[in-house]
């Protein structure tokens, strides 16, 4: 019904107000256009996402590169070891958001609840996780402007590194908590058999959030982590 | 035309008229555009304006000639003040050698000068006629602005580092200064007065009224009694180089990176002395921030900029 | 015209009642009307502070109101002008309204995002109102650190809150927008028969979504630096203040092109129509608009040339700048072209849209100025910037918001404005604009800076004449909030196609039924095809033309 010849000027279309599948909603045309939308939508606002984290991507990169010194000292008071596992976490649940969004696509109900809950099991782990390593600074004070006392090199330049961990590390997980109750929401969706093969755009869409949020981690890890680590 | 208010400001300066000569070119092309789109717009309405609902004006897409003659015309003029506007400016922040050094430092709401000979004031700044003066600002707490309006030139003044201006007094007397940038309360309370004095009159000025110790020495005093002496003798020591000749050299920091020590350099290496370590050094110099006045690390520039090496000293390149 | 009685028809103003109805309404036009009612109360509110800053300055001495109240009144205005007032009032109002209707589709992509979007926008200025009423910010509307991050003692972090959520209605209305545009045209509409509305708005969308998170991360680090002393941006602990400066004018430079496509967009419309033409150069009028929204990115430093950048990345700003002022010259100068025999009629919107091409071109020239270097050291920070800005915004924008409110006035409510009215308002404003702005040049190269709450006696001249403009400018803008709150009831009853215009939103009834269209139309015509023929302007069932 879209992309009819142009010159065809004669003919008068009717809406088709087609109600083989309740989630059309009236103002689409057809699930096609309405699942094509929803995709554009989603990577429009994950093209947003990117510019958010990359403001301060971008100012945390003018102060690495002016005080590597330091910030390598700084770096080496994360813990790797927690960082590293937390990645493996991700990259897992990652995993299973794209086998939930498969299970969706074929209409396995059970299978899409079963890793819905596995993906937010491992969002929490790494949430925890997180708030471990947050609780440690806190102990070492190492937490800007609460008793902050660093050693090794100057204060100012380290207060600075960890005023961007806190911050990209904080909205990450924020972004996080989001997804979780996003996925919430999927599972009682899934619950009440609200998606099949024909309808499972949520489940595409959150998944394609998720991902983002995953990738973002990647990039936040080596960045903060992995400071002047190699030889 | 004296309406009893000024339209235009004083030219005061030698960049002044060269600024003005900029303006009066585009206030020109831009009066010729303005008027000729006015004008054709107020033409066209009148000219074709509607008679009858029957009217059918002829259907014309455009014109790529024109379209090409509108783009290129105007870009070509841009490109034109874009080539001129950038010359002045790489000039107005590019002082001559021989400019006079004045150091001044803003804070809410005032302005502080000191002069290098000793004398320093409040809100004023007494310069010579005819000669380049240099300005080196910075800032105690937030973000200022010098403008002199008369002299066409404005600089921020940032906290936590230094810039610099520098123009030349082409006329006698004095000429307003205000913080252009907005900096609290009082921000349009922090007015002051640039005085420009024939040449023999300013060193009767700086000669007159209190008279402190040159800058430098000044500087030379503080290096003293904060010890800088003590890393920083005469020779290298394995505690601290030199910083005899210092001042506009090249350092190789040990990281590999040359940087070269200007005002900005040697005021982190007072209050952040970890930031950049010479090669071949420690990093055990220990901060002073809060323990110098921003006036005080601006006398120990003055006096690191005054001494020379001794005899068959190396300079730490 | 015929006046005829109001027909028995549904419409999407009356097909339900009650305010339930209006405030989980998810239909595009009606949510427009949402925006129209708030937009125009931050409007007033701004206006306010504007006007007691106007007074304040009859006089040198800061005698009106203390320093730190005058500091705290141009913040806000500034804050609800900008955020609150110039960047939806279009888009949200006319764009919302339009853009489905012109592409010939039933809605938006999103139509409860679209909703949400409403919600959130007011979310947020009514948090940077209390912001206001708990009393006040005052380190002007562009924040720089380290007075709004250290020094200042106002509610800095709950105004920047209200501003942060406000970021989120704009990002997603520009989601809906450019998805709408790409999926959701009717049949035989290609992207060269769209509307030059619908393609300023989409040049907005690009810098919507890929500007606004910019400046929300930038306002976000300024409030955690207050509120838990990071020290990003504080020199003492090696931070640096002009880092702020980088982030927030990346965002708030493109932010005026957000303020003026728009605009641009309405007058495309505008001068058509009222010259009986097609416009002249539609492809090169549509293209700048993109032209515009991409060079807008790479000019930020122009408002930075003397804060301390290198004075090597000062001059490709300034190159850039020249450069992004040559597709905005492209379209006055195809404006102009397209009344060249034409057939001219003087109503009401067309006299605001010849205003616009007026003062933006002077507006647009001063910013040529502005991109000179040397020039720009001596009026940065002065009047002769607040001139510049508000010859475009005021001068441009707002004449272009109320061209275009006028001209679609009949479609939105089925009623006609009185015209007679609408063009002594026209030309009240367009005088009163000039006699406020164009002394405040003068001022600005004289050295007058900018939020000065007092000032030396030999400005006080210049001055006077603004404020007296001033008042004739609030009067031109008071003159339509009457007469059209009048004409919804008094208006004569306005039929399909008062205008004859072309454009597939005349091509349904005055006002329009809920899903837009009985039916979805075919788009065969290109777009201001007036040569052909007048379009239809009565509507008969069954019988709508093609366009």
């Amino acid at each position: 019904m879209r992309a009819v010849n142009p010159s065809l000027n004669t003919c008068r279309v009717k809406w088709n107000m087609s109600k083989s599948h309740p989630d059309l909603l009236h103002h689409f045309d057809d699930p096609e256009q309405q699942l094509d939308a929803a995709q554009s939508g989603m990577w429009l606002f994950l093209a947003t996402e990117v510019m958010f984290f990359g403001g301060m991507f971008i100012g945390y990169t003018v102060y690495r590169d002016a005080y590597f010194e330091v910030f390598a000292h700084a770096s080496n008071h994360l813990n790797v070891w927690l960082g590293s596992i937390n990645t493996a976490v991700l990259i897992c649940s990652s995993l299973s958001m794209a086998l939930a969004v498969h299970s969706a696509q074929a209409g396995h109900r059970k299978q899409i609840i079963f890793f819905l809950l596995l993906t937010m099991l491992l969002g929490t782990v790494f949430l925890g996780i997180k708030f471990t390593e947050y609780y440690h600074k806190y102990e070492e004070r190492l937490i800007p402007g609460l008793a902050f006392d660093f050693k090794q090199g100057n204060p100012g330049y380290a207060a600075i590194f960890f005023s961007f961990y806190f911050a990209m590390t904080g909205l990450h997980a924020l972004h996080m908590t989001i997804g979780l109750g996003l996925l919430a929401f999927l599972v009682a969706k899934a619950a009440r058999n609200r998606f099949s093969p024909v309808y499972y755009t949520p489940v595409e869409m959150i998944g394609l959030y998720w991902h983002f949020v995953d990738i973002v981690w990647i990039f936040l890890f080596p960045l903060l982590y992995l400071v002047g680590r190699h030889g | 035309m004296n309406l009893g208010f000024p339209l235009f400001p004083d030219q005061a300066s030698t960049m002044a008229p060269r600024v003005d000569a900029v303006y009066f070119v585009l206030i020109g092309v831009s009066v010729f555009f303005a008027t000729l789109i006015s004008l054709a717009i107020i033409f066209f309405a009148f000219r074709y304006r509607r008679r009858s609902d029957l009217e059918r004006p002829p259907e014309i897409l455009g014109d790529l000639r024109l379209e090409i003659l509108w783009t290129v015309i105007p870009l070509g003029f841009t490109l034109i003040m874009f080539a001129w506007g950038a010359i002045l400016y790489f000039e107005t922040y590019s002082p001559p050698p021989n400019a006079l050094e004045i150091h001044v430092v803003a804070k809410q709401w005032m302005w502080k000068a000191q002069h290098p000979e000793g004398r320093s004031e409040i809100d004023e700044l007494h310069v010579p006629l005819g000669r380049p003066i240099k300005l080196l600002l910075t800032s105690q707490d937030v973000i200022h602005d010098f403008f002199v309006p008369a002299f066409r030139i404005k600089t921020d003044v940032v906290p936590g580092r230094y810039m610099t201006v520098w123009f030349e007094a082409s006329k006698a007397g004095a000429f307003r200064l205000f913080c252009a940038e907005y900096c609290g309360t009082l921000h349009s309370g922090m007015l002051g007065r640039v005085v420009v004095m024939a040449p023999r009159e300013y060193q009767n000025w700086l000669s007159s009224g209190p008279v402190g110790n040159t800058v430098a020495a000044a500087g030379a005093r503080l290096f003293q009694r904060l010890s800088c002496v003590a890393c920083h003798g005469d020779k290298n020591t394995e505690r601290g180089p030199s910083l005899a000749g210092l001042f506009g050299k090249h350092v190789r920091l040990h990281d590999g990176k040359v940087i070269v020590a200007d005002e900005n350099y040697i005021r982190e290496s007072i209050v952040n002395p970890q930031a950049k370590i010479v090669a071949g050094y420690q990093s055990i110099m220990p901060t002073f921030k809060g323990l110098i006045s921003e006036e005080g690390i601006l006398q120990i520039i003055a006096y690191l900029k005054s001494i020379e090496p001794q005899e068959g000293m190396q300079v730490k390149q | 015209m015929i006046d005829k009685a109001p027909d028995r028809r549904l419409h999407y103003l009356n097909v339900s009642y009650g305010v339930k109805s209006w405030l989980f309404t998810t239909d595009h036009k009606r949510i427009a009307w949402l925006y129209l009612l708030s937009v125009t109360f931050f409007f007033f509110i701004g206006g306010f502070f504007a006007t007691l800053l106007r007074l304040e300055l009859l006089t040198p001495q800061g005698d009106l109101v203390q320093a730190e109240t005058y500091n705290k009144l141009f913040t806000m205005h500034g804050v609800m002008m900008v955020f609150f007032f110039l960047i939806p009032s279009i888009p949200a109002i006319l764009g919302n309204f339009l853009i489905p209707m012109m592409i010939g589709a039933r809605d938006l992509a999103f139509p409860r995002l679209n909703l949400a979007s409403w919600y959130i926008y007011m979310i947020g200025g009514l948090l940077t109102i209390g912001a206001g009423v708990a009393g006040g910010v005052d380190t002007g509307w562009t924040f720089y650190t380290p007075y709004s991050s250290i020094y200042s003692n106002s509610h800095v972090a709950l105004t920047v809150c209200g501003i942060f959520i406000n970021g989120f209605s704009t990002i997603l209305t520009g989601i809906n927008f450019i998805v709408t545009i790409h999926k959701m045209r009717a049949p035989g509409m290609t992207w060269f028969r769209m509307p030059l509305f619908v393609w300023s708005h989409y040049a907005t969308s690009i810098i919507f979504i890929l500007g606004t998170p910019v400046v929300a991360i930038a306002l976000a680090l300024v409030a955690l630096e207050r509120v838990f002393r990071l020290g990003i941006f504080d020199p003492e602990l090696g931070g640096d203040p002009v880092l702020f400066q980088h982030l927030f004018w990346f965002y708030s430079h493109p932010a005026v092109y957000i303020m003026i496509l728009p605009g641009m967009g309405v007058v495309s419309e505008l001068i058509p129509c009222f010259s009986r033409k097609r416009i002249f150069g539609y492809s090169f009028v549509a293209i700048s608009s993109l032209a515009i929204a991409v060079l807008g990115f790479l000019v930020w430093g122009h408002h930075m040339f003397v804060s301390g950048q290198s004075i090597y990345a000062g001059m490709i700003f300034s190159l850039f700048s020249m450069l992004v002022a040559i597709p905005s010259a492209i379209k006055v100068f195809n404006w102009t072209a397209t009344l060249y025999k034409g057939s001219i009629s003087l109503d009401a919107p067309m006299l605001y849209a010849l205003g616009f091409i007026g003062l933006f071109t002077i507006g647009g020239l001063t910013g040529i100025f502005l991109a000179t270097l040397a020039v720009d050291v001596h009026v940065h920070d002065t009047y002769f910037i607040v001139a510049h800005f508000h010859y475009i915004m005021v001068g441009g924008a707002v004449m272009a918001y109320l061209g275009g409110i006028h001209f679609w006035w009949p479609k939105m409510t089925g009623r006609l404005y009185p015209e007679g009215w609408a063009r002594l308002a026209a030309v009240t404003i367009f005088i009163g604009f000039h006699l406020t702005f164009f002394p405040q040049f003068v001022l600005g190269y004289l050295g007058m800076p900018r939020r000065y709450h007092a000032y030396p006696p030999e400005f006080q001249v210049l001055n006077v004449m603004s404020t007296a403009g001033a008042s004739i400018l609030a009067v031109g803008y008071l003159l339509p909030l009457i007469y059209l709150i009048w004409s919804l009831r008094y208006g004569a009853v306005a039929g399909m196609n008062p205008w004859k215009a072309t454009g597939l939103e005349w091509q349904t009834p005055s006002p329009p039924p809920t899903d837009n269209f009985d039916e979805t139309p075919i788009v065969t015509r290109e777009p201001y095809d007036y040569a052909r023929g007048e379009p239809q302007s009565e509507y008969v069932p069954g019988e709508v033309e093609h366009v």
